[in-house]
């Protein structure tokens, strides 16, 4: 029996991802080959599951969403062709969509910075994603000695490239709010 | 012949030698790239994983551009490859797509412009014959192990590019330029990707995998066309000794660019004592 909610979340995710979870028959064969699967709370196809029985926190909230590293190793394989990391994609915008804070939330504000950055200069700096990521979730002696093993070796700059149009690239980001 | 560059923010950071390397071979093999005026970044990972119309929107803008420089665009960055070729084949296969862009960046895509990963400019437009008969020091002795990662191969239907999970096109360059491009298993098995600043314990798990994989078919080294991947493979592994080189740099050294040197200089763990110890450096 398929309940309305869960009903509900499977239009969302078919109308964001494109991708039909009900073809979903759990052979699992996209587990078998998921690079990160062991570290994943959820395996991908339990997922399909979560969202055909609408358990919609529980896959919100799940590590998984944020661990799928996009490989499509899943998508290349699955006998009923469905593209799983667009729909952990479809998730991961839903979960800050709708600001649900679960696992994982030092890949969620990498990921956030990342768009910032590329918003204030239309590129994206390292140095200062990184800056900005151990101010967010600390560890600040991470890296330390490869930073500046990298540094010497001239392949971090500290001065950040900027596009020339910078006030376009910020209409981009506010219209697409608006589209959204 | 001429084509857009599109190098991506990688390669204006930590992945310089690569953006030297493709600019420098090119030169040499009669291509003259033109970087795209004022690109933007293309968003990577973090543009899926958060923005439904930026994900798509960032690689469009570039595509505009592009379209408006009237050249076929060479991406070598992995990651940009992907995006743009993800954002193109969108905008080609759904009008709501299409649409919803034009409204973003006042412009209607035309799908006028191919674009090209940096192994596909060398295999299809110069051609492996042409390589062969430029080349002055043949990697002889070099046994090499070709890592493709997983954005220049999948998903199939977005980039099209050789096998998704048994490519062959770039162990064909390196064979013609004279190195042993050995048979293993782990072509396209994922590095990480983009945990490496997160989750780095992950990305090292993965990357020890594909080290370890590369010793047992007996390779000297790995070679890349990603620069996550090679940023990742360099940083993450535990053994901290096993050079892994971009396939353009080998180019270079093949078809005796004193420059290449330059190049090999920047990486983390020097890969020069390898092709030091086989004669190999200009
Ligand atoms: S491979 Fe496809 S059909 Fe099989 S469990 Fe995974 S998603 Fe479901
Ligand atoms: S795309 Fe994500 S879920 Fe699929 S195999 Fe890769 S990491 Fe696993």
């Amino acid at each position: 029996m398929i309940d309305e909610s869960a009903k509900s979340l499977l239009a969302t995710i078919r109308e964001k991802s494109g991708q039909d979870i009900l073809a979903c028959y759990h052979c699992q064969k996209c587990v078998v080959g998921c690079p990160v699967a062991e570290f994943m709370d959820v395996p991908p196809n339990a997922i399909h599951r979560l969202i055909q029985y609408g358990r919609k926190d529980e896959i919100l909230k799940s590590a998984t969403i944020w661990l799928c590293a996009a490989c499509e190793t899943c998508g290349t394989r699955c006998p009923n062709d469905i593209d799983i990391a667009r729909v952990m994609d479809a998730l991961k915008q839903i979960a800050v969509k709708e600001g649900v804070k679960g696992k994982e939330r030092d890949v969620a504000v990498m990921h956030g910075l990342f768009m910032s950055g590329i918003r204030k200069r239309g590129r994206m700096h390292e140095v200062s994603l990184i800056r900005d990521l151990k101010l967010r979730t600390g560890g600040f002696f991470k890296d330390i000695r490869l930073g500046i093993k990298m540094f010497r070796l001239g392949k971090l700059s500290l001065s950040a490239e900027c596009v020339k149009n910078v006030k376009d690239i910020k209409q981009m980001f506010d219209r697409a709010k608006a589209i959204e | 012949m001429t084509y857009s560059y599109y190098p991506g923010c990688s390669l204006h950071g930590s992945s310089r030698e690569y953006d030297d390397s493709s600019r420098g071979v090119c030169a040499e093999l009669g291509i003259e790239l033109k970087e795209l005026p004022d690109w933007i970044c293309c968003g990577a990972s973090s543009g899926h994983s958060l923005d439904e119309v930026l994900n798509i929107g960032l690689p469009a803008r570039n595509l505009k551009i592009a379209e408006q420089a009237g050249l076929d665009v060479v991406v070598p960055c992995a990651a940009c490859y992907n995006r743009l070729k993800t954002a193109e084949h969108a905008m080609r296969e759904k009008e709501s797509v299409r649409n919803q862009m034009r409204d973003l960046i006042d412009y209607d895509h035309k799908g006028r412009v191919q674009i090209l990963n940096m192994i596909e400019l060398i295999q299809d437009q110069i051609s492996l014959d042409t390589l062969r008969s430029k080349l002055v020091k043949p990697l002889t002795g070099l046994r090499v192990v070709c890592y493709y990662g997983c954005l220049l191969v999948r998903p199939v239907e977005v980039t099209g590019f050789d096998h998704p999970e048994h490519p062959r096109s770039l162990d064909e360059i390196m064979s013609a330029i004279g190195a042993e491009a050995l048979g293993w298993s782990y072509k396209t098995e994922c590095c990480g990707g983009s945990h490496s600043l997160t989750r780095t314990d992950i990305v090292r798990v993965l990357v020890d995998g594909i080290v370890d994989m590369a010793k047992e078919a007996g390779a000297q080294a790995i070679v890349t066309a990603c620069p996550l991947c090679l940023g990742n493979l360099e940083m993450r592994q535990s053994d901290g000794g096993f050079p892994v080189m971009y396939f353009t740099e080998l180019l270079g050294v093949a078809l005796g660019m004193n420059e290449s040197r330059d190049w090999l200089k920047k990486h983390v763990i020097d890969p020069t004592p390898l092709l030091g110890s086989l004669g190999l450096l200009p």
